[in-house]
Order: C-alpha cells, then sequence, then structure tokens
C-alpha cells in the first residue's frame, strides 16, 4: 500500500500545474530579460547592414546568406557552438570573458535574430516606391536625410514585422540555452523532460508560449501604430513593451546573488536528485542555494572549472574520456587519483570525493534467461554469444566501452540492434534481445528481474560519482563540511531506488526533491 | 538676396540666359554604347516657358535631369546661372530649383503641408501656415487640404500639391517632368493652364518636358524637340504651326492638327445630317 504522502505526490501531478506555472517568475524574468537583449542587439546589427544592403548589391547577398546560413544551424548546436567559440577569445579578452550562461546565450540567440529583421529591412527598401526616392532626391535631400526622413519612416511598418518574427522565434528558441547554463523557461521544460515529470514541461511551455503571444501581440501593436501613422497605438505598444521589460529587469536583481551556492545538474534524474540532496545539505547548514538544471555534460564541467557554477556530481570515466581525452584504463582508483590531481592542477576544480557508486557502462540481462544459459560474468558470456543478440543506445556500439570489452572477452554476439534507451528493458522483458547496454545505477535494475554482468578483467571503465567543487568555492571550509557527509555514503542500491522513483510512470512517481528527501532520509543524514 | 546677386554683377546677369547646355552627353550601359542625350547645346532665358518634346527614349528626361543633376553628364556642362551644377552640393542646387515629378512622387507619410513645406525644412525653416494656405490657393486647392494625407486626395488634388511642393522654396527655375501625364484630360488642361498663370504671375523661368505637342503649342513659348538625343528643332509655337522645325517637329505637330481637323470635320457632316 502506498503511503499517504506517496498519494499526495501523485495528486501534485495533476493539480499542481498552476502552483507550478507561477512558481517561474524568476524562470520568465531571466527569460525576458535574455530574449529582448538578443532581439536589441539583432536590431543594431540587423539596421545598418540592411541600410548597407540596400546600397550595394554585394553587401545584400553577403549579409542576407550569411544569416540565412546562420538560420540553418540548429538553434541548440549554434548555443553550444558559441562555448568553444567563446573559449577561444579569451586568449584575447582574458581569462574573465564568460563561457556560458548569459553571454552565449545572447550571441546565439541575436545571431537567430538577424535573418527576420534583416530580411524584412532590405525588402521594405527594395519595395520603396521610386517615384517617391527620385522626389526625395529632387527635394534636395541628403543621403542622410533621404533615410531618415523617408525611407525609415515608410520601411518601419515591415521593419516591425521582421522583429515581431525575430522576437517570437527568440523566444522559443531561449528556451534552448538553459543547456548552456543560462537561467530561462527551458529549465523546468529540460527538467521535466528528463524526470518525465509533464507538469513541469507544460509550465515551462505554457509559459514560453504565452510569453511569445504577448510579445507579438504587443509589437504587432506597435507595427500597426507604424502602419497607421497612430501615435497612440505605437506609444501604448512601446510603453507596454518598456514596462514588462522594466518589470523582469527589476525581477532580476538579486541582493543575494553572490551569496549563494549554485548547484548545477545533468540531464538525468539521478544528477538531478543528487542536486536536491546537495542543496539541502547546504541549506540546513544555512546557505542560500540555486540550481542549474539540465545542463550538458561538457557544458557543466566548464562551468564548474569557471566557478559559473559552484558543485556538480560528475562521473571519473566521462571525466577521463571527454576532459583528459584519455582512452586507456588504468584501473579504479589509479582512474581516481589521476583524474583529481588533473583538476587540482588545470582547472583548480576541486574533487571532494567519491559519493560511494558507479553510473558505469554494464550488460544487463534477464535474470531467467542468464540462469538458462548459465551465465554470471562477460567471461561466461563469450562461448554462448553468437548465438544471442544484444541491444544498445546506437551511440554505445561507437564507444571505446564497446570496443574494450569486445577485446578483452572475445564477445562476438550473433546479432546487435538499436533501441532508444527508454526501450531497452522493454526489449529485454520482450526478448528481443538477450542482453543490453546498461547504466548500472538505473533505477529499472532494482527490480528483481535483471541482473549485471560481472567485469573481471575490469574492460568497462570505471564510472565513480564524485563531487565537483569550483575554484570559487574550494576553500569554503563551512559549505564543504556541510557536503562532506556525502562522501561515500551511497550504495548503488540506494541510488537506483531512488532513481526508480523518479522515472517510474506510475502514481507512485516522485519528484527529484522528494527522492532526495527519501534518500537523505534512508542515509540518515 | 537674389536682387543684390543682379546688382554686384548687373551686365553678366542680364546677358547671361538662366540656363546653358554646352555639348551635354549622356550615356549608358558598358562602354557608353547606349546614348541617351547625344551633344546638346542650347541656352534658355529666364522668363521664358520652354517645352521639350520627343517621343519616348528621345532623351528629353534625361536632359531636364541634367539640370538638378539628379543625372550627371557624361561629357559636357550645364551651367545655372553661370555656375556649373556638377560643382554644386546637390541639395543646395535642387532647393533653388522647383521639380514637379512625373510620378507626383508625394510623399505618403506625411501630411499635404509636411509635403508643402519639405524643401524650407531641409533647409532648417519652417515654412508658416499663412504660406502654405497661400500656396494651396495658388493651385487653387481648398487650404483645409492641409491637413489630410496624400492618400485621401484624387490625383489631380495629388499633383497640384506637387506644384505647391515646388512652388514653395520660391525657385528661380521650374522642372516639370510630363507634370500631367497621369491626369483625365479636363484636369489636365485645367491644371496646365494654372501652372501658366503661375509661371506668368511669379515670373518664372520653366522647362517642361512632355510627349503631348498640343500641350506643349499651347503652354510653351518655346518648343525644343528632341529626336534620338539630340534637339532637332527649336521653334516658336507659331513657326511650328506655320510648318517650320522640320520632319519629326512636323510630324509631331501633325497628330494634333489632324485630330482637329477630323473633329472639325466631323461636326461639319454632323451640321449636314441635321440639315
Amino acid at each position: 500500500m502506498p503511503a499517504p504522502e506517496m498519494r499526495s505526490e501523485g495528486v501534485w501531478a495533476v493539480n499542481g500545474f498552476w502552483e507550478t506555472l507561477f512558481g517561474l517568475g524568476d524562470k520568465l524574468a531571466a527569460h525576458i530579460v535574455l530574449c529582448a537583449s538578443a532581439i536589441g542587439l539583432g536590431i543594431v546589427v540587423a539596421l545598418p547592414l540592411a541600410v548597407w544592403a540596400a546600397r550595394s548589391p554585394m553587401a545584400a547577398r553577403l549579409s542576407l546568406g550569411f544569416a540565412s546560413l546562420v538560420q540553418t544551424i540548429p538553434a541548440l548546436a549554434l548555443l553550444a557552438l558559441f562555448f568553444p567559440v567563446l573559449l577561444s577569445l579569451r586568449a584575447v579578452f582574458g581569462e574573465d570573458l564568460p563561457t556560458l550562461g548569459f553571454l552565449p546565450s545572447l550571441l546565439a540567440l541575436a545571431l537567430y535574430a538577424l535573418l527576420p529583421i534583416l530580411r524584412n529591412a532590405v525588402t521594405a527598401q527594395a519595395n520603396l516606391d521610386p517615384g517617391v526616392l527620385e522626389a526625395a532626391d529632387g527635394v534636395g535631400m541628403t543621403g542622410w536625410q533621404k533615410l531618415r526622413l523617408v525611407e525609415a519612416p515608410l520601411a518601419a511598418p515591415f521593419i516591425m514585422a521582421g522583429i515581431r518574427t525575430a522576437a517570437v522565434w527568440t523566444i522559443g528558441a531561449a528556451t534552448l540555452s538553459t543547456t548552456i547554463g543560462q537561467p530561462s523557461l527551458g529549465d523546468p521544460i529540460f527538467a521535466g523532460l528528463q524526470t518525465q515529470n509533464w507538469i513541469l514541461v507544460l509550465a515551462g511551455c505554457f509559459a514560453s508560449a504565452g510569453l511569445a503571444l504577448v510579445a507579438d501581440a504587443l509589437l504587432g501593436l506597435i507595427e500597426r501604430g507604424l502602419a497607421n501613422r497612430s501615435h497612440w497605438q505605437y506609444g501604448a505598444g512601446i510603453a507596454a513593451v518598456l514596462l514588462g521589460l522594466g518589470a523582469a529587469l527589476v525581477a532580476q536583481i538579486d541582493p543575494y546573488e553572490d551569496e549563494r551556492i549554485v548547484i548545477g545538474s545533468k540531464q538525468f534524474s539521478e544528477n538531478l536528485i543528487l542536486a536536491r540532496l546537495i542543496g539541502k545539505q547546504l541549506r540546513e547548514a544555512g546557505f542560500k542555494v540555486e540550481y542549474r538544471d539540465g545542463l550538458g555534460s561538457a557544458v557543466l564541467h566548464g562551468a564548474v572549472a569557471s566557478s559559473t557554477v559552484d558543485i556538480s556530481v560528475d562521473y571519473t570515466g566521462t571525466v577521463w574520456t571527454n576532459e583528459l581525452k584519455r582512452t586507456d584504463n588504468p584501473g579504479r582508483e589509479a582512474m581516481y587519483e589521476t583524474l583529481v590531481e588533473w583538476e587540482r592542477e588545470n582547472n583548480g576544480t576541486l574533487v571532494l570525493g567519491r559519493l560511494g557508486f558507479e553510473n558505469a557502462y554494464a550488460f544487463a540481462m534477464r535474470r531467467d534467461r542468464a540462469r538458462e544459459l548459465g551465465v554470471s560474468t562477460l567471461a561466461d558470456l563469450a562461448p554462448v554469444a553468437s548465438r544471442l543478440t544484444v541491444g544498445g543506445d546506437p551511440e554505445f556500439f561507437e564507444r571505446p566501452e564497446w570496443f574494450a570489452v569486445r577485446e578483452a572477452y572475445g564477445i562476438d554476439f550473433g546479432e546487435i540492434r538499436n533501441f532508444s534507451p527508454t526501450f531497452m528493458f522493454n526489449a529485454l522483458e520482450a526478448r528481443e534481445a538477450d542482453a543490453i547496454s546498461a547504466y548500472s545505477s538505473d533505477g529499472r535494475l532494482s527490480a528483481e528481474t535483471y541482473i549485471l554482468l560481472e567485469d573481471p578483467k575490469e574492460a568497462l571503465p570505471s564510472y565513480d560519482a564524485i563531487l565537483m567543487i569550483s575554484p570559487a568555492l574550494s576553500d569554503n571550509t563551512k559549505a564543504l563540511d556541510a557536503i562532506r557527509p556525502l562522501i561515500g555514503a551511497i550504495e548503488v542500491d540506494e541510488m537506483r531506488a531512488a532513481n526508480f522513483s523518479v522515472d517510474r510512470e506510475d502514481d507512485l512517481k516522485v519528484t527529484p526533491r522528494e527522492a532526495a528527501r527519501r534518500l537523505e532520509e534512508t542515509l540518515g543524514l | 538676396m537674389k536682387a543684390q546677386t543682379i546688382s554686384a554683377t548687373p551686365s553678366k546677369t542680364i546677358a547671361r540666359p538662366l540656363l546653358e547646355f554646352d555639348a551635354v552627353e549622356r550615356r549608358y550601359g558598358p562602354n557608353g554604347k547606349v546614348i541617351a542625350v547625344a551633344g546638346v547645346t542650347c541656352a534658355i532665358a529666364k522668363g521664358s516657358f520652354v517645352a521639350l518634346v520627343g517621343a519616348s527614349g528621345s532623351g528629353k528626361s534625361t536632359l531636364l535631369k541634367m539640370v538638378n543633376t539628379l543625372v550627371e553628364p557624361s561629357s559636357g556642362t550645364v551651367l545655372f546661372a553661370g555656375e556649373d551644377v556638377c560643382t554644386q552640393p546637390p541639395a543646395a542646387l535642387r532647393r533653388r530649383v522647383g521639380y514637379v515629378f512625373q510620378g507626383i512622387g508625394l510623399f505618403p507619410h506625411l501630411r499635404v503641408s509636411e509635403n508643402i513645406a519639405i524643401g524650407p525644412r531641409l533647409a532648417g525653416e519652417t515654412l508658416p501656415d499663412e504660406r502654405i494656405a497661400e500656396l494651396l490657393d495658388l493651385v487653387e486647392l481648398d487650404p483645409a487640404m492641409a491637413q489630410r494625407m496624400p492618400d485621401a486626395l484624387s490625383g489631380g488634388q495629388r499633383q497640384r500639391v506637387g506644384v505647391a511642393r515646388a512652388l514653395a522654396g520660391d525657385p528661380e527655375l521650374l522642372l516639370m517632368d510630363e507634370p500631367f501625364g497621369a491626369l483625365d484630360p479636363i484636369t489636365r488642361d485645367a491644371l496646365g493652364e494654372r501652372v501658366l498663370e503661375l509661371h506668368r504671375s511669379l515670373g518664372l523661368t520653366t522647362v517642361m518636358v512632355t510627349h503631348d505637342m498640343a500641350e506643349a503649342l499651347l503652354l510653351a513659348d518655346r518648343v525644343l524637340v528632341m529626336d534620338k538625343g539630340e534637339i532637332v528643332a527649336d521653334e516658336t509655337p507659331q513657326s511650328l504651326l506655320a510648318g517650320g522645325g522640320g520632319d519629326v517637329a512636323q510630324g509631331l505637330v501633325a497628330v494634333p492638327r489632324e485630330q482637329a481637323e477630323r473633329l472639325a470635320a466631323m461636326e461639319d457632316a454632323g451640321a449636314g445630317d441635321a440639315q
């Protein structure tokens, strides 16, 4: 029987929509400030370009070509690309240049906003009545007077239409800036997608769509005001836009910002739960805490190194491959020690310790199928593998981990099939696959049905969960003391149970925060 | 201002024509193969009303636009009041030259009053409301129209505003490029007459481009006929009607004359039937 509080979690999932939505105020404010800045920058770049383009066909081709090219890059990739770009620009602007968060989001979104504004401005100028332009010259206007008194006012409604399109695009695309560490309405969307909390996703989408509709309506009012030469119409539109922007800016002012400890998390349940668990320890010790959820792995690592994020949970194998660029496997202890040293020397990041469990690549089988074949280790698998089917996510069979296993045990599966991670266990259940690639702390493994095959030759690298502390926080002994009890405290079974409670899709599903509370209880902290 | 200039160099100003073309050429295209104006030399005296007549593509509009440098000559010079137009700042030159455009070219986002006052405004002056009313009155429009937007006017009313705008800066020279081409015949006739009256009462020098020989003969005191970029006839209306000016000019004169004769014949025939 579910406990009463579990029921209330279930009820939360149905009735919590409005509560969740109204809790998004700070994300909305951050979203508005980001989008307005990006559109503003887009306008500042696009308008002079458009004026130039109207006078030089070559400039028109080049600038429109560039803006169209930018548009073909997926927004997510464009945002991510600014991380290495800004990182390399540090050589010019110094180490203080932010590589994550507001700046790269602003630049990527401004580039994205460029095309609609530029195209409309160029088209508007190309379609101006040549008789009117000739008259402007004929009455004695200088080039600047012609631009200011004739071209600009006549093109304004069309340019405004372009700005309107840009605003709607930007507000949508800005949700993706969550992945590079910029708070936005994407935060609830990404967090919700990871934990399959659809209320959270819905609230984020609703807020973002609502904002887009409001912006579209207000900019539309300005556009009509310009077209009808109605001063009150565009005056009211501009006033409303400025009012909203001002409110968002005021809401962004945060007197405690410097005192807050920022905890970052990656895009999956386990990391979200651990972030909440760490946050809870810090809050109980009297600290103010802020969460930056849903960051990409490389982004989060860079964010900690640059102290944009203060604490994260990473995995030894991930850092080993992605950051140290190593492909060898020196064994669990040596890998950890090398990594601690490397982080200290290269980034100033403090690796505080290991949480106790691994989230490693592993092979899972149904318990009954394994018994039937007499398999309990990867070595047992080798002689029977040619009769078996293995399933994995498309990426896995390209990874060094897979090559290492194949080589170490001489495993040659009869058939290899790709499944999306969500359906991996369904494939095992339906006997579509005899073995699958899995993550050792996957919540679904806590069911009695499956076993993980042992790896006696240590072919698979270790993925110890480790606590990463930013250089800025690394001498804050009070904060570090508050989270130190987590070191070595979490068994893989306990982590699986917590993950399962968030990943499950029935009524007993809970939020990462609640899962963290229960995990804390289990750990006796 | 103008009076001072005249008194400073009386002999020169009086002796000199207001506008002089000296071997003016305008070529277009690669290597200047397309010739729009092929070496025009001609002088226009102060106070005259000159019509530039010719078929489409004869170069008459291009010649006109070279006066206020909307088109620059490929070679040769255009002198306005004795000075090369190309050496003057275009904006300053164009404020001294009223221009009535073929496409009317009112600024659609400005009121009638703002359209009329645009020239003085560019020079940093504000045209008083009384002056705007006076200019509207000159072109026989209700001064109350000053507050309207151009799209609330008829075609004829718009071109009247166009004329008022050209006159707002007290120009020495009035250029008109097919000014009545887009108007219906009755409006066209009335506005033509009005412009002629203004030309006389304001002491203007006027150059009008038209393809309609009848209009030229009725309004101008001198008709220049252009063909393939050259001036092929330079006559008074009287001498053109008397058969002067050569084949091209007579070809153009023949059109309205034949029309008039046919109309007269129809009238006679009609009178005959009635009897």
